[in-house]
């Protein structure tokens, strides 16, 4: 118990004294979760549209694939990623191996599943009243599907938002194919593996209060947004 | 119809991501330093030690120094697929095949020290003052009478130090898959050294270690070391640049300058004093002058390789 008391006393030392470590890693983790997202954003949210909107052949397996990729495991998205950006691997030209554009390119894989099924769900959500009545007052049917989209926002949002915190607590596609770098690579969960594995505890906990703060936070964004705040 | 115009739509984004993705990257580059990346063992890392060799280079150079650290196996894998410009792994059987199949470019010998054996302090086995092989041997018999009492933690994780007791076994006349499934009393933990050494000390079992992770994490283990500075336990550190003549795309120029400075004074200085001011003794010693000791040919010891040794690889 002593040791999880003075873990948490140093831990909170280190982040309010802002030690510069400790800022360098958060600021790397959220710019590359942010850059991750942002991208998954602009892949989930047209192809959670399309998905919702048209009819087409294969659209449930598609819906299927999807919602079972929610759970795809990270070091298996690490694994896939790592093989395709290698030297060796089909894209190994570009370079990105050990680098946060790598990173970035393996968590918008992570996420973009989850994301575009919770588009989906999102617009699943919004009932055909909302359209037929965007119809019957003579919208056309793109009018009809932005008021969708529009009515849909705060859902789409807490997708966002969801696809956000997977990308920033994520620690396989970080370790495989950041390879936790220091000053370059290094993120939360990366850092957290490494200075448990090397024996300092307060500097893991340190981080693991900022992580677990970070998605306290995010968790109460989402319920915000879907309107609900405390209940 | 609307799957063709989802699938090229899908197959665009991902190629615009990759592209955005390598042009950031580049586009940092393009400003910015050179990059050697390395590719590390463990114990190297863990200790410190390559950071300070690190700084010193950094200072040398207009040079960003980029380590990725894992055990042996990974990081040979890494080269292997020209990942990474250099490895730092302490595996020598592994090494000849890297630098055999045209991998690596040559072997530094740089730096070394020894595994030593780690135990409860009651020692239940009885080990203390035994050599290596016979220990191992002895651990195994008394684990399989009493499962409860003694055990032994292995890395299971393909890196040097698993290399290492899979040649004790070997050296006491046992086959390490029957060592490894006959009974309860081998503990397979696929871990690196600091959580091996965290989870031998919490089942009170015996395990394999390399003297500079143990001193790190001798604090928190109720373990001792029982053998010690037996020859069987030498632990030898080399470097080796990834050639550029399989992987045209490696710094190996770079790595050539890395691998002259950890051979030089001042690298072998610093390995043979690290350590000194934190726990009171050096945590490993510098491989000039002892070549014969450890096994390692004249050219292969601590010599400076030389400028051209790239362009000479790759043409």
């Amino acid at each position: 118990m002593d040791e999880i008391g003075a873990g948490f006393v140093r831990a909170m030392e280190l982040i309010l004294t802002l030690d510069p470590a400790v800022v360098e890693i958060t600021v790397r983790s959220l710019l590359i979760a942010v850059a991750s997202t942002a991208i998954a954003t602009t892949i989930a949210v047209p192809a959670g549209g399309l998905l919702h909107f048209h009819n087409f052949w294969g659209k449930r397996a598609i819906i299927n694939i999807i919602q079972t990729l929610y759970s795809l495991p990270t070091v298996t998205v690490g694994l896939l990623v790592f093989l395709l950006l290698s030297r060796s691997g089909p894209l190994g030209g570009f370079g990105l191996l050990f680098t946060p554009g790598g990173m970035v390119v393996g968590q918008t894989i992570l996420i973009v599943p989850i994301m575009t099924g919770l588009t989906i769900a999102a617009l699943s959500g919004i009932t055909d009243q909302v359209r037929d009545s965007a119809i019957s007052l003579g919208a056309s049917k793109r009018q009809a599907i932005f008021t969708i989209m529009v009515e849909a926002r705060a859902a789409m949002m807490a997708a966002v938002l969801l696809g956000f915190g997977r990308a920033l607590s994520e620690v396989g596609v970080a370790m495989m194919i950041g390879g936790n770098i220091q000053g370059y690579t290094r993120v939360l969960t990366t850092a957290i593996a490494l200075e448990t594995s090397r024996g300092d505890i307060e500097f893991s906990m340190a981080l693991g209060i900022i992580l677990v703060s970070i998605s306290l936070i995010v968790n109460l964004l989402v319920n915000r947004v879907q309107g609900r705040w405390w209940t | 119809m609307k799957g063709k115009v989802l699938q090229i739509s899908a197959l665009a984004l991902i190629l615009a991501l990759l592209c955005t993705a390598a042009a950031a990257e580049s586009g940092a580059g393009a400003g910015q330093k050179e990059r050697l990346k390395i590719s590390t063992t463990t114990s190297l890392y863990d200790t410190g030690l390559l950071e300070e060799m690190e700084k010193i280079f950094e200072e040398m150079y207009n040079v960003d120094v980029h380590t990725v650290s894992g055990g042996t196996g990974i990081a040979i894998q890494y080269g292997v697929r020209g990942d990474v410009d250099l490895i730092l792994v302490h595996d020598v059987v592994r090494e000849r095949n890297f630098i055999d199949e045209g991998h690596g470019l040559s072997r530094s010998c740089f730096a070394y020290n020894y595994f030593i054996i780690v135990g409860p302090k009651d020692d239940p086995a009885g080990i203390a003052g035994m050599k290596a092989p016979e220990a191992m041997k002895t651990i195994m018999e008394q684990g399989m009478e009493s499962p409860g009492l003694v055990r032994f933690v292995s890395r299971g994780d393909d890196s040097g130090t698993h290399a290492r007791e899979k040649l004790l076994w070997k050296a006491a006349g046992l086959d390490y898959e029957e060592v490894r499934s006959s009974g309860r009393w081998y503990v397979d933990a696929g871990k690196g050294m600091g959580p091996t050494l965290l989870m031998a000390s919490e089942l009170a079992g015996y395990t394999l270690c390399d003297t500079s992770t143990f001193e790190a994490f001798r604090g928190d283990l109720a373990l001792v070391p029982l053998i010690e500075e037996d020859e069987t336990l030498l632990n030898v550190y080399a470097a080796i640049p990834v050639s550029p003549a399989v992987h045209p795309a490696v710094n190996c120029e770079m790595a050539v300058k890395f691998v002259n400075l950890l051979v030089s004074e001042v690298g072998q200085d610093l390995i043979a004093e690290y350590g000194t001011d934190t726990i009171g003794k050096p945590l490993f010693k510098a491989a000039r002058g002892d070549c014969d000791l450890i096994g390692c040919s004249g050219d292969e010891c601590a010599m400076p390789l030389a400028e051209g040794a790239c362009s000479l690889a790759a043409a």
